[in-house]
């Protein structure tokens, strides 16, 4: 890190013009990354973004790093080969919901699960937007879009349950709303070593407006948005009067007065179970009810990549470096004079 | 193997056997087949192979559905098939003799496990009566023993359990038949002993059983001659015996070296391209990284990112695999990045005939995208060709930016010849420059770098990240041409799409131009791809020796086709296109050159015989009115 020049957002923001919608939640999310940059002690040149396809992966074409912009769902893929190949990259993938958890959810899944080094922002808008406004594998059950005009008939995913139940060993969660709680959890995702999964609650104002205004609009976040402080009661309200417990197996959220404080649920994103993580996930699967946001889970485990490096150093300092003349004659042979 | 009870027989000499194994997908038959070929490589034979067995793990013991069989033809001179029909067939159980016998060429020898011919068993092969009693072998030189009887026996005084015995029967098989046909039975022993080493037991019964099956061949009155095939003439130099999937997978490694960037393979588990990844897997001291990845998609996105990444990027599969891989590879022809998609071909559509070999992804190859993309196309001629075009298909690719397919087959990728050693000092060399600084003015007088600025290849630069200043977004959006950016452009589209032809079109200025082996005189020409080279090669000499003529036309390059190939091919009055398809390169040939190419097809799931050709051939040399 010695050496980094120092850079400001002009650095790695592009000349190319912006094309969301005015008033997308894209470009508070874009923002908030393009500020966050500079502070990260990273090259440009060393920064790679890759999407996949929807509003959202236009993402890497605004930033002045290297850019990827792949093609539908297979961006964690295209990832994973890159990260595996150049350990020494800044790799993050961004998309949608539709791109990552629809058409390329197996993809997200086993990149959580071998735990390459990549930053994954979901921009969770439960809509499709690139295609103007079809339900999405996270929009609510009974929504009626364009190809569900009598309501969606589909239980939605839970993205950070799901991510949980793929091992992940990095879950966060954070809205376009509030810039410095974004720039907090991508800074952790950033500094996490493994796949590092943050949900994004991002708000579409042309074909989904206001999907997250309940919880997120700023008179409400202190009722509805629980904050995720490892090592702290999990806790929330204008005064602190809610808190979450543990009751029969499930996270319930409870009045601070009648359960007393010994009772709340102390976070431990450290944990490696990740029960409790998955719990407090369930807290809320729709948008109208407190909802935790933050870190849910954050534990240390065995990068791909460089556990694949490890074992071509440990291959080569045992067999020694690869030598083609010795390989073409590693079966038997005979000489024909 | 001992000296005591050896009976003195005449050994015949013959310049070519042909030899089935046969039996139960249990019993061992691709071992043994396996031991033979490499003891008769040894030897010095020139040989070929062809593994056949059937798609299901271990199909209902005893039935003609789990017959599992091994052919390999070993010869005192140059050849180039396993042989059209086996002069020996090895049958374990009835289900064997009755799947192959119809194969065997009149008047051959049958070598018969007679502990199998039991009720139970003839039943399930379909046998009313016991084949080896009621006569209908009559045709053949038959030599029945009693192996599993015999290999228990051979086993019983030292602590094997009689099942455990039992299993080591293939290797009386192999005993009796390396007796038989005069093979050395040291490269056994040390196999055996190398192979099952620390299981003391195993290596115990299997070396008995061998050397049993080989005293039974020295001590029974067999009926059948004894024969030795000498060692062919084979062109100096070190040898060894490969298949095409150990091939390719160490001309992908080679070819790493020669670029000098590493290895990347994403991969997902597909009869039989699985075999490469298994390779590839063991060589990490090359700095080769492997992903099995969670599906052919991903295997194939993860090959692109490291080669976006400055990694030779390879992705192996098979048809349907290549189905699923159309849209990335689709993406890396808008990129513009090295790519080698290899497609061990096998029967298709769908799941089709996965353990069998077909040639019939060729015009997927050419065509299998949305959108106009084209991609070189190169394909592998034999076992041991495909280490070079592997290396080809890495040169293409690195070199001139592009996705490459390069396709093999289910027959080439397991069967096995001796391949002369390469001279590594020999290899071609390949070119890998990336891009290290701005290659552009801009209006206002900066220095820039534009992705799509193309060289006079129409190459464009290979900038990978981690070089600073160079940083830009590409993407599968149609680019600007030279800057890159996005554009929807209407004249932009269309030079693309025109620049994108073209670069690949180019590409036959930097391929060798097509040859012709046999007479460039003859009135007819073949034109093949694949492995229908060596069932070729072998019927052009066997029309010659009968004093025809005829000019074979071998491609390696696909796409483009070599520069010279039009004109070469309306020199001859009648082109004629063997091909495991339904005549795919035979409609490229007409659509390309208007040449009134006709088609020869099998789509049967085994190669072409060379009889079949010499057959089908002799028709077109007889349709020209050419005299003997």
């Amino acid at each position: 890190m010695t050496d980094v020049p120092v850079t400001t957002r002009k650095d790695w923001t592009t000349d190319q013009e912006v094309r969301w919608c005015p008033g997308c939640g894209d470009y508070s999310i874009l923002t908030a990354v393009q500020l966050l940059m500079p502070e990260l002690g990273v090259r440009r040149e060393d920064t790679v973004f890759v999407s996949g396809i929807g509003c959202a992966a236009r993402f890497p074409y605004y930033m002045n790093t290297y850019g990827l912009h792949a093609i539908h769902g297979r961006s964690p893929a295209v990832a994973t080969g890159l990260a595996m190949a150049r350990g020494d990259l800044h790799v993050w993938v961004v998309g949608g919901d539709g791109d990552m958890m629809s058409i390329g959810g197996n993809h997200l899944i086993h990149a959580l699960r071998r735990n390459v080094n990549l930053n994954i922002l979901l921009f969770n808008n439960q809509i499709y937007g690139l295609t103007k406004g079809q339900y999405s594998p996270t929009s609510e059950r009974g929504k009626v879009t364009k190809s569900t005009p009598h309501g969606s008939v589909e239980q939605p995913f839970n993205a950070i349950s799901l991510a949980l139940g793929a091992e992940a060993s990095f879950v966060a969660r954070t809205h376009d709303m509030d810039r410095g709680h974004m720039q907090e959890m991508f800074r952790r995702a950033h500094s996490h070593p493994g796949a590092a999964f943050v949900e994004v609650f991002q708000n579409c104002n042309v074909f989904n407006d206001g999907a997250f205004a309940a919880i997120t609009k700023r008179d409400a976040r202190d009722s509805m948005l629980i904050d995720l402080r490892h090592g702290e009661p999990v806790r929330f309200g204008a005064d602190g009067e809610f808190g979450v417990v543990m009751d029969g197996g499930r996270a319930r959220v409870a009045k601070v007065a009648e359960v007393g404080v010994d009772a709340l649920v102390v976070h431990d994103e450290a944990d490696p179970d990740p029960s409790m993580a998955f719990a407090l996930s369930r807290l809320a699967n729709t948008n109208d009810v407190p909802t935790p946001i933050g870190v849910f889970r954050a534990v240390e485990r065995s990068e791909y990549g460089s556990a694949v490096t490890s074992q071509i150093a440990a291959s080569q300092s045992k067999a020694g470096p690869g030598d083609l003349r010795k390989l073409l004659h590693s079966r038997p042979t005979w000489q024909v004079a | 193997m001992t000296e005591t009870s050896a009976r003195t027989q005449e050994v015949r000499t013959t310049d070519g056997i042909v030899l089935r194994f046969a039996g139960d997908s249990g019993d061992g038959m691709q071992l043994t087949g396996d031991r033979f070929t490499s003891a008769s490589a040894l030897f010095g034979n020139d040989l070929a192979t062809l593994p056949e067995f059937p798609a299901e793990i271990r199909a209902p013991a005893g039935t003609l559905a789990g017959v599992s069989s091994f052919q390999v033809h070993i010869s005192d001179h140059d050849i180039t098939t396993p042989g059209d029909a086996p002069t020996v067939l090895v049958a374990m159980n009835p289900a064997a003799l009755q799947s192959d016998l119809h194969l065997l060429k009149p008047g051959g020898t049958v070598i018969v496990n007679a502990d199998a011919f039991n009720e139970r068993n003839l039943a399930k092969a379909g046998y009313e009566s016991n084949p080896l009693e009621d006569g209908s072998l009559d045709g053949y030189t038959v030599v029945t023993a009693p192996m599993t009887d015999l290999t228990k026996r051979a086993c019983q005084d030292l602590g094997v359990k009689p099942r455990d015995a039992e299993r080591s029967k293939n290797f009386f098989a192999l005993g009796l038949v390396s007796w038989l046909y005069s093979r050395p039975v040291k490269p056994t022993v040390d196999w055996i002993d190398g192979k099952f080493a620390g299981r003391d037991t195993v290596i115990a019964a299997n070396k008995a059983a061998f050397a049993a099956g080989h005293a039974f061949g020295e001590t029974a009155e067999l009926g059948a001659s004894r024969l030795m095939v000498n060692p062919a003439e084979l062109e100096p130099g070190t040898y060894t015996n490969i298949n095409g999937n150990t091939a390719l997978s160490w001309g992908l490694i080679a070819a790493s070296q020669q670029a000098g960037i590493p290895l990347f393979l994403g991969s997902y588990p597909i009869t039989p391209a699985s075999d490469v990844l298994h390779e590839l897997a063991r060589h990490k001291n090359f700095g080769v990284r492997t992903l099995q990845a969670e599906d052919e998609i991903g295997a194939v996105g993860a090959a692109l990112g490291a080669a976006y990444g400055g990694h030779i990027g390879v992705t192996t599969t098979s048809g349907p695999g290549m189905a699923l891989k159309a849209e990335t590879v689709g993406l890396a022809v808008s990129l513009e990045v090295p790519l080698v998609v290899i497609d061990i071909q096998r029967g298709g559509p769908s799941t089709g005939l996965p353990t069998k070999t077909e040639a019939a992804d060729l015009l997927m190859a050419m065509y299998g995208r949305h959108g106009e993309a084209p991609l070189p196309i190169v394909a592998a001629q034999s076992p041991s060709d495909c280490f070079f075009t592997a290396i080809e298909a890495v040169r293409l690719a690195v070199e001139h930016r592009t996705p490459v397919i390069l396709l093999s087959d289910g027959y080439l990728a397991n069967s096995s010849e001796p391949w002369r050693i390469p001279d590594v000092e020999q290899l071609d060399s390949i070119a890998v420059n990336f891009a290290s600084k701005p290659n552009h003015v801009n209006d206002e007088g900066e220095s820039v770098f534009w992705p799509f600025r193309r060289d006079e290849r129409l190459v464009r630069p290979w900038a990978i990240p981690g070089t600073p200043g160079l940083m830009h977004r590409i993407g599968g959006i149609e680019k600007e041409d030279g800057s890159g950016n996005i554009s929807y452009e209407p004249d932009n589209h269309q030079a693309m799409v025109r620049l994108r032809a073209e670069r690949i079109a180019l590409i036959a200025h930097h391929i060798p131009p097509a040859e012709i082996v046999g007479d460039p005189d003859a009135s007819v020409a073949v034109v093949s791809w694949g492995s229908t080279w060596g069932a070729i090669t072998s019927a052009r000499r066997r029309i010659e020796s009968a004093g025809r003529r005829l000019a074979h036309i071998h491609l390696r390059h696909l796409n483009p086709l070599p520069a010279n190939l039009g004109d070469l091919l309306r020199s001859f009055e009648r082109v004629v296109v063997p091909e495991m398809n339904t005549g795919q390169l035979c409609r490229m040939l007409r659509a390309e050159y208007l040449v009134d190419a006709r088609s020869v097809t099998k789509v049967s799931g085994q190669p072409f015989t060379a009889a079949e050709l010499v057959e089908a051939i002799g028709e077109a040399i007889g349709a020209t009115g050419e005299q003997r």
